[in-house]
C-alpha cells in the first residue's frame, strides 16, 4: 500500500466561527442509523418475527374460538408489541459502545440531546412504525373487529414511540454492563405498565364504539413527556455507562 | 513562553483500591509532543480518558487555556481530537460513509478534504469497501484519517500506531510533528519506539504510582 506526500495541513481552527445546526446533525444522525440498520437486515426482521410468533401461537395455545380471542386481541396485540420492542432495546447502543463511535459521539461538540433524538427516531422507525403497520394483519388473525382497527393503530402509532424512549433510558445505563439485557427488562418494563393500559383501553373503546380520544391524548402526552425529557436522561446515562 | 494550553493539577485517580497516580501536574505547551509512558496496567488509558473528559473518576482540576474543563466542556470538545483504543470505525459502513460521519460530528472537517484524507492514509480504491472487508491495519487507517481532517489544536492518541506498519508510522510520525510545526498540541501512549525522540516530552506513570 503507498502512502503518498503529505498535503498541508489545513489551519488549526478559528474558535469563533461556531456553526450549530442541530437540524443538520439530526438529518445525519438519522441517515447514519438507517443505513446502518438496512446492512444489518437481521437485527430488522427479528422483532417483527417474534410479534408475528406470539399472534400465531396464542390461538394454539388458548383457544381458536373467535369470541374468546376477539376479547384477548387487543391486549395480545399491545403486549406483543411492547416485547418485541424490548427485545430489540439491547442493541441500540450495544454496537456503538463496542466499536468506540459512542466515545467519539460523546466527544464531539454537537448536542448530545440531538445525536440521542435522532437514535430513538430512527429506532423507532425500525421497530415501532414496522410493528404499527404490521398490527392490522395480526389483529385480523386475532379476530379483532374490524370497529377496533383505527384504535389499534392510532394508539400504537402514539404509544411505541413511548416504548422506544423509554426503553433507551435503560439501554444507555446498561450498555457498559457485559450482560444488561435481563436488567434493561426489569429497569424499563414499570415504566411501560402506563403505556400499555391506555392502549389496550384505547382498542377497547374503539371495539365497544366508545369515544378513544381521551386515551389518545394521555399516550400523546405520555409521548410529549417522554420526546422532552427522555434524551435528557439518555444523554446522562450514556455518559456514566462510559465514564464507567 | 506562551501560555500552556492544556494543564494539569494535583491529579489523583484510584482504581479497585489501586492509586494509579497521585498528585500528577503537568503543563502542555501548543507545539509540544507528549507521551505517556508505563507498563501496561500504569494508568495510561486512564490518564487519557480523564483528560478527554470521557472518565470522570479523578479528583484534581484540569484547565484548558486557563479556564476549568468543566466550565467549558463544549469549547474543549471542539479544540479535542480523541483517538481511542477502539478506533470507533462502523464494519457495515464504508471508509468513505465512517468519515462523513465525523465530518457530521465534527462541523470544522469540510467534506471536501475526505478523498484526500483517505488517499493520505493509503486507503485509495478502498473508498467504497464495507469496513468489514478491510484489515486490521486498515480499519486503524480509517480511523487515522481523522487526522489529516481535523482542524482541532489537541490530539489525544491512545496507542495509534497498533496494527500500522512500518512505513504508515513513519508517515503518522511526520503528521504528529507537522501538526506541532502548525502550533498544536498532542498526546499520545505507544508502545512503538518513536524516531521524533529528540521532539518529544515524556511523562513515566510507573515512577508516580503510589501505594
Amino acid at each position: 500500500m503507498s502512502e503518498t506526500k503529505l498535503q498541508p495541513l489545513a489551519e488549526l481552527q478559528q474558535i469563533e466561527n461556531a456553526d450549530y445546526r442541530p437540524g443538520k446533525i439530526f438529518i445525519a444522525t438519522l441517515k447514519r442509523e438507517l443505513q446502518l440498520a438496512l446492512r444489518r437486515r437481521s437485527d430488522l426482521v427479528n422483532p417483527l418475527i417474534f410479534f408475528l410468533m406470539v399472534a400465531t401461537l396464542f390461538p394454539l395455545g388458548v383457544s381458536p374460538e373467535p369470541t374468546i380471542l376477539a376479547t384477548l386481541a387487543p391486549g395480545v396485540v399491545w403486549v406483543a408489541a411492547l416485547l418485541s420492542t424490548l427485545l430489540a432495546m439491547d442493541s441500540m447502543f450495544r454496537s456503538d459502545y463496542e466499536d468506540g463511535s459512542l466515545e467519539q459521539i460523546l466527544l464531539s461538540p454537537q448536542p448530545l440531546f440531538v445525536v440521542v433524538l435522532g437514535k430513538v427516531l430512527a429506532h423507532w422507525m425500525m421497530t415501532g412504525l414496522p410493528l404499527t403497520l404490521m398490527a392490522p394483519l395480526i389483529a385480523v388473525m386475532l379476530f379483532l373487529p374490524a370497529e377496533g382497527m383505527s384504535g389499534l393503530m392510532l394508539s400504537l402509532l402514539i404509544g411505541t414511540p413511548t416504548l422506544s424512549l423509554v426503553g433507551a433510558i435503560g439501554a444507555a445505563l446498561t450498555v457498559g454492563l457485559r450482560k444488561g439485557g435481563v436488567l434493561i427488562s426489569l429497569l424499563v418494563l414499570p415504566l411501560y405498565i402506563p403505556v400499555l393500559i391506555f392502549g389496550t383501553a384505547a382498542v377497547e373503546a374503539a371495539v365497544t364504539s366508545l369515544p378513544l380520544a381521551g386515551h389518545l391524548a394521555l399516550l400523546g402526552a405520555l409521548l410529549a413527556l417522554g420526546i422532552a425529557l427522555a434524551p435528557i436522561a439518555i444523554a446522562a446515562a450514556l455518559r456514566i455507562s462510559v465514564s464507567g | 513562553m506562551a501560555d500552556p494550553l492544556l494543564q494539569v493539577v494535583d491529579l489523583f485517580c484510584e482504581r479497585d483500591d489501586r492509586v494509579l497516580f497521585n498528585n500528577l501536574n503537568f503543563s502542555v505547551f501548543p507545539g509540544e509532543i507528549l507521551q505517556v509512558e508505563g507498563q501496561n496496567g500504569s494508568g495510561k488509558t486512564t490518564l487519557l480518558r480523564i483528560l478527554s473528559g470521557l472518565s470522570r473518576h479523578f479528583e484534581g482540576e484540569i484547565l484548558w487555556r486557563g479556564v476549568s474543563v468543566t466550565e467549558q466542556a463544549e469549547r474543549f470538545r471542539r479544540e479535542l481530537l480523541y483517538f481511542g483504543h477502539n478506533a470507533g470505525v462502523k464494519a457495515v459502513l464504508t471508509p468513505e460513509e465512517n468519515l462523513a460521519w465525523y465530518a457530521a460530528l465534527d462541523t470544522d472537517i469540510d467534506l471536501q478534504h475526505i478523498p484526500k484524507a483517505l488517499n493520505a492514509v493509503g486507503l485509495k480504491g478502498f473508498e467504497d469497501v464495507p469496513c468489514h472487508m478491510l484489515s486490521a491495519g486498515q480499519n486503524r487507517r480509517v480511523s487515522l484519517a481523522r487526522l489529516y481532517l481535523s482542524r482541532a489544536p489537541l490530539w489525544i492518541l491512545d496507542e495509534p500506531f497498533t496494527a500500522i506498519d512500518k512505513k504508515g508510522v513513519a508517515a503518522k510520525e511526520a503528521l504528529l510533528l507537522e501538526h506541532a510545526a502548525r502550533g498544536g498540541t498532542v498526546l499520545l501512549t505507544t508502545h512503538h519506539e518513536l524516531d521524533l525522540s529528540r521532539h518529544v516530552r515524556r511523562i513515566n506513570l510507573d515512577e508516580l504510582s503510589g501505594t
